[in-house]
């Protein structure tokens, strides 16, 4: 049968009811008659060899580059430079994208007599990967043969010896990267574009990039500016992004991009309800859902996490392409589009949707409310090109427990932002203004970001100013079944049901409303007419 | 009051806006019914067959065969071409059949009834080696899978009218049946007629939209097997002449399986000598259309003596 494209179902009496996802746990949800649901198309079809694929691709090249081997000879410099542990969510079963790609590339350099070859991690600002979590992104046999010896390394956004700033762009933005990255005679960047989002000169300018360059786009204005970001050309922080990556190349630094699209196989057999419509699970998928929702919810929150995080995604690899950065991204972006993007037609007075366990900055890891709002307003909300799903003035509805529980080793910042700053104002143009430059500086912060595997102080003001756009755009939040005192920290509203939540919308969008509920994930983009 | 379970521990019901799909199943006319020709199946259907099927036959529908002596001179694979009035009709063909050729012939099954759910292919395919076919329309997968097995040696048990007679009498042939397979594999075609089986098993009243037809004269004591005796008769093989369309060879066939059901009311010759002498295959056929009247009188024509009283009286 062939996949189906992204569907809008119109609730009626016979509509089972839909799930939500409601953190390390998901529960069923009757919506009012005349809602829309959202679904997401069904995967597409991975490729069939994937190691043939990539190779075909790196001799292949799009846009103006040489096949890769023609760029690689002996004597030569080479970085190759990958996505970190943000991407895929969840992490894909072995092996990974990232192995994929990395193998085949150092298997041409070997074959040129390539010497010189470092590995980095592309974190910017994120925390470093354990060795576990670079084993699993890169395969043992890299692992063993880089890491040993220095080779494989991690981007240090804070190590003046190993930053190179390359000047400022037309807008005066500083371009401050990786030094040996940008020093190299060719910097090969593996991506994965999990979301339209990811990929182009957002890799290089943003991945391996410093504070000083981070912060002229990752602030409150860029990103109420970037309507949606998942939508490039209309997206300031891309503009900036693109600005940059331009002037990286126009000051010499020859980058050979290598972007791949996944589909949206999400979970695995046995969590396959999930990316149902619910009035096709069989019988199978309705015990599944009855036996782990009961067991998850007599569970403590730490277990249900430590079982969530354990999943390791089917996704599997739909397109692979290299090249010239912007050549290669466009492609990238209708593969991604081909896969992931839904019609909708009109906004709607109410959004809802269920937040699941993770989001790019807590694998293996607590989704504290920070995070829980970036996830809701940052991404999910902005899962969309042409006009948000929810009108202007309209009410966003969350579900997710928000608990306020964060990790002291990933997010260090977060807790003091959680305390110091969102009791003093949620709006993100004073938060920015007022705190971030005493977080950024802050040299416990720098240290635990250098040395440990904590998030980099700054991260956190970034997490709210994803939000931006949808604060600024919403009239409401509510966020049903949460920590109520939480959900107030950031500006919110709890509510305990979904009857309530839209009763207390009502007095926002008036009687009667419109209402949309986004089934994600598995990850989709909704195209609103 | 008993309460009902719903969703998720009951079945989710479908949203009215969503068109439900086929089952993602293989059955119907993509099932595989391969396995239902190998040799192990094969040799546990045989002893089924003879050691069941056959004693239960002579017991629940004593048969008078006749016409058999066509079968000697022909060699297989041939197609049988059986009038059909009740879901007996397979068994009773397959159990009165000659040895060399009851256990090496399918019987082509309609896929939407008889292949609707996994238990009923598997319980056809293994009891009476059916393949499933489309009697809706032409179906290009149902008459390569026919053709194949013919040409592979299988004979083949066809029910030219595409499903049992609403009330006894014949219906027409279907051209892309019996006839188009014949032309196709240029093998014989046996016509036989089945009289007496709508007693032993009528077809039931409450299937109207399952099978063309439905005159609603169906009997109340439908779906209830009774004990009767039938008649099992054999015409002689046919073959579509050098330039004769499926069309007219169907008609052909047709007319030959109305003579067969007159010769179940007289005799060889009287049921020849009845048969239109202007023109054969029309008059034939017609001759068990049954009469254009009412229900009851299509009935009581159907159970009437022939003009000229019944020849089965001892001489």
């Amino acid at each position: 049968m062939s996949r189906r494209p992204g569907f809008v179902l119109e609730v009626d009496k016979s509509t089972p009811p839909t799930l939500f996802w409601n953190g390390e746990g998901f529960t069923l949800e009757t919506l009012p008659e005349g809602s829309r649901v959202v679904y997401a198309p069904e995967p597409m079809k991975a490729l069939d060899d994937p190691y043939a694929a990539v190779r075909h691709a790196l001799l292949h090249p799009v846009g103006d580059r040489d096949p890769l081997p023609a760029l690689l000879h002996a004597g030569m410099k080479l970085t190759i430079c990958f996505d970190d542990i943000s991407l895929p969510l969840p992490p894909m079963e072995a092996p990974d994208i990232r192995q994929i790609v990395i193998e085949t590339v150092l298997d041409l350099a070997a074959d040129a007599g390539v010497d010189d070859v470092v590995l980095i991690a592309a974190l910017a600002l994120h925390r470093r990967m354990t060795e576990a979590e670079l084993r699993h992104a890169l395969g043992d046999r890299i692992y063993d043969a880089f890491a040993p010896h220095g080779l494989l390394t991690q981007h240090d956004a804070e190590d003046p010896d190993n930053l190179i700033h390359l000047g400022q762009t037309e807008r005066g933005e500083d371009v401050e990267i990786n030094k040996r990255a940008a020093t190299s005679d060719l910097l090969v960047y593996v991506n994965i574009n999990l979301v339209a989002m990811d990929g182009g000169h957002k890799s290089v300018a943003t991945g391996l990039a410093s504070y000083k360059s981070l912060r002229h786009h990752h602030n409150p204005q860029t990103m109420q500016h970037s309507r949606s970001f998942m939508d490039a050309p209309a997206s300031e922080l891309h503009t900036s992004n693109w600005r940059m990556g331009r002037h990286i190349a126009d000051a010499g630094v020859k980058v050979f991009q290598i972007e791949t699209t996944l589909n949206t196989n999400t979970f695995p057999s046995s969590f396959a309800f999930l990316q149902k419509r619910e009035w096709e699970w069989n019988l199978r998928d309705r015990a599944t859902y009855a036996a782990s929702s009961a067991s998850l919810r007599g569970a403590p929150p730490r277990v249900a996490r430590q079982i969530f995080h354990s999943i390791e995604s089917p996704h599997a690899m739909t397109s692979v392409q290299a090249g010239e950065v912007e050549a290669v991204h466009a492609v990238t972006t209708e593969n991604v589009w081909r896969q992931q993007g839904v019609d909708v037609t009109g906004q709607t007075d109410i959004l809802t949707m269920g937040l699941p366990y993770i989001c790019p900055y807590n694998v293996n890891s607590i989704m504290n409310p920070i995070l829980v709002a970036c996830l809701g307003l940052g991404y999910f909300f902005n899962l969309y090109r042409g006009k948000p799903l929810v009108r202007e003035g309209g009410v966003l509805i969350l579900r997710h427990p928000t608990r306020p529980e964060f990790h002291p080793g990933h997010h260090p910042s977060y807790i003091d932002f959680y305390e110091q700053v969102l009791t003093q104002t949620v709006d993100p143009v004073a938060i920015h203004k007022q705190f971030e430059e005493s977080f950024a500086t802050d040299p416990w912060y720098v240290h635990l970001y250098r040395t440990g595997h904590a998030y980099h102080g700054v991260h956190p003001f970034y997490m709210w100013y994803w939000c931006a756009h949808a604060l600024e755009h919403l009239g409401r939040v509510i966020v049903i079944g949460a920590d109520p005192k939480a959900v107030r920290r950031l500006g919110f509203s709890p509510a305990s049901s979904l009857n309530d939540a839209l009763e207390m919308a009502t007095d926002v969008v008036g009687p009667s409303p419109t209402l949309t509920h986004l089934h994600a994930p598995p990850i989709m983009m909704a195209d609103v007419h | 009051m008993a309460r009902t379970a719903r969703f998720p521990l009951a079945a989710p019901s479908w949203p009215a806006s969503v068109e439900r799909p086929a089952p993602d199943r293989k059955i119907g006319l993509e099932y595989d019914h391969a396995w239902s020709r190998r040799y192990p199946v094969r040799v546990a259907r045989a002893m089924i067959m003879d050691n069941v099927a056959r004693p239960v036959a002579r017991v629940l529908a004593p048969a008078t065969v006749r016409g058999l002596e066509h079968l000697r001179h022909v060699e297989g694979p041939v197609i049988f071409a059986a009038n059909h009035a009740s879901h007996v009709d397979t068994p009773l063909v397959l159990t009165n059949l000659p040895v060399e050729f009851r256990h090496r012939t399918v019987v082509a099954a309609a896929s939407d009834y008889f292949f609707d759910r996994t238990w009923k292919s598997v319980l056809w395919s293994f009891s009476l080696a059916a393949i499933p076919i489309d009697r809706s329309k032409v179906n290009r997968r149902s008459a390569d899978t026919a053709a194949d097995l013919i040409a592979a040696g299988w004979n083949l048990v066809i029910f030219p009218e595409g499903g049992r007679s609403p009330d006894g009498w014949t219906q027409p042939f279907h051209p892309a049946s019996a006839a188009y397979l014949a032309h196709r594999t240029g093998r014989p075609v046996i016509p036989v007629y089945l009289h007496g089986t709508r007693r032993v098993l009528p077809k039931t009243a409450g299937e109207p939209g399952r099978a063309p037809g439905g005159s609603g004269t169906e009997s109340r004591r439908a779906g209830r097997l009774r004990r009767s005796p039938i008649s099992v008769l054999f015409g002689a093989p046919l073959t579509p002449d050098e330039g004769e369309n499926t069309r007219r060879f169907a008609d052909r066939l047709e007319a030959a399986v109305a003579t067969l059901a007159r010769e179940v009311r007289t005799d060889w010759w009287r049921a020849r000598r009845d048969v239109s002498a202007a023109d054969p295959v029309a008059g034939a056929a017609a001759a068990h259309r049954g009469p254009d009247a009412p229900a009851w009188r299509r009935a009581w024509a159907l159970d009437a003596p022939p003009p000229g009283g019944r020849a089965t009286t001892w001489p």
